[in-house]
């Protein structure tokens, strides 16, 4: 187990040797994941931590993995769904061509969710979704788009909560254990690399989806992505994060306006 | 040293105590006070509407990185894990669930002891499981406040036994000898 000043050592040496800035992450998560990761790896202190760290490359990729918390479902809130596209989705309907920004995507629940109700609501045709992460790992299986069949009674409540209008399953091939995304739902998606931190501006978006990604984060970084939220979007667009998260303390926040307060949908005015 | 803060887990059967304890708290008393209580995912809930009747703090259900105040008692949002940072802000977390349960007592009660050591209070109620028992062994091991239900009076009492099995010095109070405690202390 590592203290919260080890803590500090820890991720100036990271950035030193490896380029991955993680000084401006939420502390307490921070330490909680590694704490975590030295366990599972039976590792006792931060000296045999950083040993491993700089002499295993393979050690540090499952490092990055596991402390990128890459933990999502299917509709995951139900309401925010359907607010989406009652209160959104009309307003896409009118560009002849939507480009969506999936930031943090995880394992592309997220994503596919997106995707199933924009199909549902006839907008998949001139949809492009860019889903980026900052875990390559992440990215590889989000392509994939291989989930367990587990928990699908659970995102098969999800997703009529949200106004599904198919069976969920119709969008999946599955076997015992699996089941696979249709590949016709990952056609309009790129998938790529993309770290809100360092990176900037790739596309001009009409919807950003940024969902219980900048909990991950501290005042001074939530303020650095949610800027780069408000350069990637036109006026008129709209962005949405999580429904514990706010945008009450950012920069940008007079730019907004609240379109659903209670799921934290806003679109830029300015 | 008295504690800057009182940090209550509970499941099953914890809402009628924390009722009865924030209805008898000396109106003198303001130390900020955070609940964590397993609860439905996806419901609308009038768990806060309903504290608020009961309580002369103000009642908020915490957003990701919320400072904490004097006077007020903070309510963990269903589906997120709790975490403290060194600013005394909260932090929200979405990683696994753990011991079934998310927010799970447990994550919360040992990331307050790593930041608040001494000055942490820590109060586990009636449950019908396991969370919480490792969190408070460690609030008590950093010389932090630790109370658990009287086992008798609990109506689940699983939760608090499992904090006394794994640790048999926290103080093991009924409702009303936790309110009197608590008056006593931090009036």
């Amino acid at each position: 187990m590592i203290t919260l000043n080890e803590l500090d050592e820890l991720l100036f040496t990271i950035k030193k040797q490896f380029d991955y800035d993680f000084s401006d992450y939420s502390k307490a998560s921070m330490l909680r994941r590694i704490n975590r990761f030295m366990t599972i790896n039976n590792m006792k202190n931060a000296v045999d931590l950083k040993f491993e760290l700089i002499n295993k490359p393979a050690i540090f990729q499952d490092f990055i993995n596991e402390i990128v918390v890459n933990v999502s479902e299917f509709f995951r809130d139900p309401s925010f769904f359907k607010s989406l596209q009652q209160k959104v989705f009309p307003y896409l309907e009118s560009y002849p061509k939507i480009n969506i920004w999936s930031a943090g995507c995880s394992f592309g629940e997220e994503t596919y969710s997106l995707n199933i109700l924009l199909n549902e609501n006839n907008l998949f045709s001139k949809s492009r979704i860019y889903a980026t992460d900052i875990s390559s790992n992440a990215i590889e299986r989000s392509r994939k788009g291989i989930y367990d069949n587990g928990n699908f009674k659970e995102y098969t409540k999800n997703y009529y909560e949200c106004g599904g209008k198919e069976s969920l399953k119709n969008y999946f091939i599955s076997d015992e254990k699996h089941s696979m995304i249709q590949s016709e739902l990952k056609q309009n998606i790129l998938f790529s690399n993309h770290n809100l931190v360092a990176d900037g501006v790739f596309k001009e978006c009409q919807l950003i989806l940024c969902r219980n990604v900048l909990i991950y984060f501290n005042n001074e970084l939530q303020n650095k992505a949610l800027e780069l939220f408000y350069e990637s979007l036109p006026v008129h667009g709209f962005l949405a994060i999580g429904k514990k998260e706010s945008l009450r303390f950012s920069s940008v926040y007079e730019n907004f306006k609240e379109i659903d307060r209670e799921e934290k949908i806003y679109q830029k005015i300015k | 040293m008295k504690p800057e803060l009182i940090v209550i887990g509970g499941s099953a059967g914890a809402f009628e105590a924390i009722l009865s304890i924030l209805n008898h708290l000396d109106k003198n008393i303001n130390i900020p006070i955070v609940i964590v209580l397993h609860r439905l995912r996806n419901t609308v809930s009038s768990f806060e509407a309903i504290l608020q009747r009961n309580t002369h703090y103000l009642v908020k259900e915490i957003e990701d990185k919320q400072k904490i105040e004097q006077g007020c008692i903070y309510t963990a949002p269903a589906d997120y894990h709790l975490l403290l940072e060194e600013d005394l802000s909260f932090s929200l977390d979405v990683s696994e669930a753990v011991n079934f349960s998310r927010p799970s007592i447990d994550v919360t009660f040992e990331s307050f002891s790593t930041i608040l050591k001494e000055k942490c209070c820590g109060i586990l109620l009636s449950g019908s499981n396991h969370d919480g028992a490792n969190g408070l062994k460690i609030i008590a091991e950093n010389n932090g406040t630790t109370i658990i239900q009287d086992c008798n009076e609990a109506e689940f009492a699983m939760m608090p036994k499992a904090a006394k099995t794994i640790y048999n010095q926290h103080q093991e109070l009924n409702t009303t000898n936790i309110i009197n405690t608590l008056n006593n202390e931090y009036r």
